[in-house]
């Protein structure tokens, strides 16, 4: 199941795992990205909190959690490597993992057909 | 429909159309509508420039011609010594110099080019300062100057190893240009005035061109390989790099030229016990500093972790200190360095090359170094 946020991220649930990451889109209008901050595992946070950090040359941004829950992993390599978020935002650029909290959080979330029709 | 309130629209470049054609993402910058970056990014614009060379469209700062109403250059020179500290009346024809324009309390107005044509002056200003500095102007010399703001001429800056090439393929003699030096040349028929000079720490020329003939001459540039757009945002990145000011930024009207580190750009004929010693405004402040030093000093900061330290930080003596000691004036992340890079100000007595500071970002105390600037040594075309 793929859901996505109106701040451009997406969530896919994979075993009761939510894996959270941001949208092509959003890579897009970020740009190259060339540091990025992430949660440590088991921080927990309410759905809508600041959860990562993304900066390009230009600006930093924050990453929202899209629904509320513990973290279980981060993924190392977009530390090492954020250009990783550019070239594969949807697949290796992953952000963390989320144990779901409430499930019908991930449900009121947006399908993808609903987000495209957001970023047009 | 709502009409678009005429006080708020952005003013247009003569190239506007053709950034649109490029695809450039545009923002307002300083009253106008500018590319911020084309398609290839920031990232990548910033190494094609320090790789080959970047095309900058800065036709939104201002030109002003300041010719002498009776002929005389001696004349112009000494009516514009009377607001900047530096030496004009030595500036031999065909040559410009950096200068800025002090206030009363030796804080500084603008900061500028100033050419000299033979005729006349040509100086370049801050887009977002032009208004005040004609004004600043007209207050002091009109006397002495006609004062015109040429609104009919862009500016494009080449800038990167290969300009000189590029250049010299349309026009051979500016090779021999070394740099600051200044010459008027036609390039494709259009009467250009060109020095080799920029804000990017290259070799590179800057180009003066009728408004008319500015997108042919852009797009004559694009033609080369070597040659690509670059936006506002690889231009920010390259000049903090270089260790260059900002104006609005790293310097303002409460900033000293002493205090920016700028006082290299105040010749011995300006200071005290020089032939034409102060006699700018704020000269008692400024030549004060030069003489005991100022407070406090612009600095390099390289954060010794991976993330951007941006303008606005608070810098902090220790990792406990409740007062923040200095902050941030540019920061962000050096594509050249592969690393962040900042500059801000501090207290004298912390300005000293590899004294330790803590940059507050997100509540977390990073370790920044103070450094020497420029990140990326200056590559002109001086012999």
């Amino acid at each position: 199941m793929l859901k996505f946020t109106q701040e451009h991220e997406w969530v896919r649930v994979e075993d009761g795992v939510a894996i959270v990451g941001i949208t092509r889109h959003a890579q897009e209008q970020l740009g190259d990205l060339v540091f990025i901050e992430l949660p440590t595992a088991g921080t927990r946070f309410e759905k809508g909190a600041p959860a990562a950090v993304v900066e390009s040359v230009k600006a930093a941004s924050e990453v929202y959690a899209p629904i509320g829950g513990e973290v279980v992993e981060a993924n190392q390599a977009i530390v090492a490597d954020p250009a990783l978020v550019n070239s594969d935002p949807m697949g290796g650029g992953w952000f963390f993992k989320l144990k779901i909290a409430d499930p019908s959080e991930v449900d009121a979330l947006m399908d993808e057909a609903a987000y495209n029709v957001q970023i047009g | 429909m709502t009409a678009y309130p005429a006080a708020t629209a952005l003013k247009r470049t003569p190239l506007h159309a053709l950034h649109l054609e490029m695809g450039a993402r545009m923002a307002p910058f300083a009253g106008y509508d500018m590319p911020i970056q084309y398609p290839s990014g920031v990232l990548k614009e910033h190494l094609h420039t320090r790789a080959a060379a970047g095309l900058f469209d800065v036709s939104h700062m201002g030109q002003i011609a300041l010719r002498p109403r009776r002929g005389s250059m001696a004349d112009a020179a000494l009516a514009l010594e009377r607001l900047v500290p530096v030496d004009v009346l030595g500036l031999p024809p065909a040559r410009q110099r950096y200068a800025f324009f002090t206030n009363a309390d030796g804080g500084i107005i603008d900061d500028l080019m100033i050419g000299n044509c033979g005729d006349h002056l040509a100086l370049i200003v801050n887009a977002s300062r032009k208004d005040v500095d004609e004004r600043h102007l007209h207050g002091a010399l009109s006397d002495i100057c006609a004062i015109d703001m040429l609104e009919d001429r862009a500016l494009l800056a080449l800038q990167g190893p290969a300009a000189v090439a590029v250049m010299t393929r349309l026009v051979p003699a500016v090779g021999s240009m070394r740099f600051m030096d200044l010459r008027p040349v036609l390039i494709d028929g259009a009467s250009c005035l060109v020095s080799r000079s920029g804000y990017t720490g290259e070799d590179g020329f800057e180009i003066s061109v009728p408004a008319r003939e500015a997108e042919e001459l852009a797009r004559t540039f694009l033609e080369d390989c070597a040659v690509a757009f670059v936006g506002l945002g690889a231009r920010d990145s390259l000049r903090i790099e270089a260790g260059f000011c900002l104006y609005g930024s790293d310097i303002d009207e409460g900033t000293t030229p002493v205090e920016a580190g700028l006082q290299w750009a105040i010749q011995k004929v300006r200071r005290r016990n020089g032939a034409r010693a102060g006699s700018f405004p704020g000269a008692d402040v400024v030549l004060e500093q030069l003489e005991r030093g100022a407070p406090r000093r612009r600095v390099g900061l390289k954060p010794r972790e991976r993330a951007p330290v941006r303008a606005g930080t608070l810098l902090y003596a220790d990792l406990s200190a409740p007062r923040s000691i200095g902050k941030v004036t540019s920061g962000g992340f050096g594509p050249s360095v592969a690393g962040p890079v900042a500059m801000g100000y501090v207290p004298d007595a912390f300005s000293a090359a590899n004294a330790l500071l803590f940059a507050e970002v997100r509540h977390k105390r990073l370790p920044v170094e103070v450094t020497e600037l420029p990140f990326v040594p200056h590559r002109y075309k001086r012999s």
